[in-house]
């Protein structure tokens, strides 16, 4: 069993394409909190400092995914799919330009999932960034 | 490059907005304003802003570069210089005349701030617009009230404090509350004597503009500044830059780490305000009589649905107590369910629109994950479409889940109606609930028990904690965060502390030397 913590859809891929094409590689991290909270955003990947505490959830299209630590622990029984869909930005994301935003959906692992994943704990903080 | 006039194309407006005449148009064009005149954009690019009632575009609005937020810093530099030493009755005069025009053209504005941001126009009449006029009318009382302070250390020695302005500051707003957040920052920035370039938020950019259109003939040019884009291309240069003395930010998490990261390059304060998941607890006493308090009480619960549930206190964690849940749960239903929806710009309209399409799908897949953990819906649920010219407009039901604080929509702001429910034993058990969450905004607590009430407010993590009332925003009342809500305070005379220097003067009257040398 492989069960990826997060994945993206092929419409977000071909964004984050597009947008690395300009800013070369990228990074996400996933928000939380009000406003433009609970959507992940996108950033030139030496832009955001990852913090000893941020979770590195995984890497989708070859862009790593962070998590804050916390919050983490609060969304760790859900799988999230970075999806995109029309919009008007996003604090500093870099695809509000693009007259879109990326969204996160999720879905709940099953039972097995779950026991599976606890096998395999994420790498917490910015070690694994090139 | 530079427009001096104000443009005269208006735009054009929905059928739906016929009955309104504001005494300011919306624009079909905006350019940023710099030194108190509408500037063109430097690369010369602009954006298209939708109406969130209608979803149809509404104007287009300045894509601003780095180059626009140095020209607006220039812009305020220039009028720091005056401005910085003006007295605090000549301050107090001009924010008295700013809220004396919002008041004059409360209508106006209140028009103008429903069409861009979708919310109802009975609240942009009675909560957003008369709030703004009162927060300036406060801190021209407050700056003018503050003193200084004058320490005698010995017979012959003082110390002086006096209060100075930073200088220029930045200030980035958010889209729930444009005019009012745009208001909760730059009344104490300028009652201060800072000077301040600001950025809108994308998703809102019009109602500041009319509000500076108003105001040019009142406040000096250069002392508000605001420059409109995207937030990569124009508020991160505007966080990041070494000319601003201070930046302040309402937005979540990620972008406040980011903002402080900025911050630490150049040693310079902010102030954040995150976001919260505010605990709504009702104890069982609320149902002692089916009186004019439990009505208040219920009223309090579908408070969550209030500015479409935009609103970074929302109460959107309701803790009932176990012994009146079910009862409590049939009257606040039917309450939740006699929320009128539909146009935002019919006075009765309870419920508008969100204020995004991206806000619109990040609510519809909470919903969905709710249902997916498991949580009960025992209202709404679904996006709502209405018919005629809103069809396309960014609205959802007002929604109602049952579940459990484990649950990820107990513990993420959704940002709109959507409350979900739970059930408590005793008042260990609802703070143990209330606290068990990352953020720590708001709160509140409906009880006849003073003691009750007392205890839980004083237990509670969260720097604003309403009791038996919700949704209250009183310019003299401290409003900030605990844990991951943010950092400082808005509002109240101590909002001054956030804008100004304390300047220690050490004197000594003493002829005589100390001796050591």
């Amino acid at each position: 069993m492989d069960v990826p913590r997060v994945d993206i859809t092929p419409e977000a891929t071909a964004v984050l394409r597009q947008l690395e094409a300009e800013h070369g590689p990228l990074l996400f991290h996933q928000s939380g909190g009000c406003c433009d909270g609970s959507s992940p955003m996108c950033y030139p990947r030496s832009e955001f400092r990852v913090g000893q505490r941020d979770v590195h959830l995984g890497d989708v299209a070859g862009t790593p995914v962070y998590i804050g630590g916390q919050q983490f622990e609060l969304w760790r029984h859900t799988q999230l799919l970075i999806d995109v869909v029309p919009g008007r930005g996003g604090g500093f994301s870099l695809e509000a330009p693009l007259n879109v935003r990326f969204l996160t959906r999720s879905r709940v692992f099953d039972a097995a999932e779950q026991a599976w994943l606890e096998t395999c704990q994420p790498r917490v903080g910015p070690q694994v960034l090139p | 490059m530079t427009t001096a006039t104000r443009p005269t194309a208006t735009a054009k407006l929905p059928r739906l907005a016929a009955a309104f005449t504001p005494k300011i148009p919306i624009r079909a064009r905006y350019d940023n304003w710099i030194a108190g005149e509408y500037v063109a954009p430097a690369r010369g690019q602009y954006f298209v802003n939708p109406s969130p009632i209608t979803g149809q575009p509404l104007c287009e609005v300045a894509r601003s570069t780095h180059e626009d937020i140095d020209r607006a810093l220039d812009a305020a530099h220039a009028a720091a210089l005056s401005w910085n030493t003006t007295s605090p009755a000549y301050r107090a005069n001009i924010l008295n005349k700013i809220a004396d025009l919002l008041e004059a053209n409360l209508d106006t504005l209140a028009f103008i701030e429903t069409m861009d941001n979708g919310k109802p126009i009975r609240e942009t009449t009675h909560a957003d617009m008369p709030l703004a006029i009162d927060h300036f009318r406060y801190f021209a009382g407050a700056i003018r009230a503050q003193e200084g302070g004058i320490s005698e250390l010995d017979h012959d020695t003082v110390a002086y404090h006096f209060h100075e302005p930073l200088g220029v500051v930045g200030q980035i707003i958010p889209w729930n509350f444009p005019l009012l957040m745009a208001t909760w920052k730059l009344a104490p920035a300028l009652a201060a004597g800072n000077c301040v370039v600001l950025k809108p938020a994308e998703q809102t950019p019009v109602s500041i503009m009319a509000f500076m259109e108003l105001i040019a003939d009142v406040l000096p040019s250069g002392v508000v500044n605001v420059v409109q884009g995207f937030g990569v291309e124009a508020g991160k240069p505007l966080a990041s830059s070494p000319r601003i003395a201070k930046i302040a930010f309402t937005g979540e998490t990620t972008t406040g780490r980011l903002i402080m990261q900025y911050a630490s390059e150049n040693l310079i304060p902010v102030t954040l305000e995150l976001g919260g998941k505010s605990p709504n607890i009702f104890f069982a006493d609320v149902m002692q009589a089916d009186d004019d308090f439990f009505d208040k009480a219920l009223e309090g619960f579908a408070m969550f649905a209030l500015n479409q549930g935009e609103v970074c206190t929302c109460p959107s964690r309701a803790l009932v107590q176990e012994s009146i849940y079910d009862r409590f749960m049939e009257r606040a239903v039917a309450r939740t369910r006699a929320i009128v929806e539909g146009n935002p710009l019919e006075p009765s309209t309870m419920i508008g629109a969100q204020a995004s399409n991206d806000q619109l799908e990040k609510i519809l897949s909470y919903i969905d994950i709710g249902k997916k953990e498991g949580a009960k819906v025992l209202t709404g649920g679904e996006r709502r479409i209405h018919p005629g010219e809103l069809k396309d407009g960014y609205y959802v039901q007002p929604t109602i889940f049952e579940g459990n604080n484990r649950m990820r929509i107990f513990q993420e702001e959704i940002f709109g109606p959507v409350v979900s429910v739970t059930r408590f034993k005793d008042a260990d058990d609802a703070l143990s609930i209330a606290n068990d969450t990352l953020y720590g905004l708001g709160a509140g607590v409906w009880s006849r028990d003073m003691n009750t009430c007392y205890r839980m407010g004083r237990g509670i993590k969260a720097g604003r904690v309403w009791t038996n009332c919700f949704h209250a925003y009183p310019a003299h009342a401290a409003f900030g965060g605990y844990k991951q809500s943010g950092i400082g305070r808005e509002n109240h005379r101590m909002m001054l502390d956030h804008y100004q220097h304390t300047k220690n003067l050490l004197v000594s009257y003493s002829p005589k030397k100390l001796g050591f040398f």
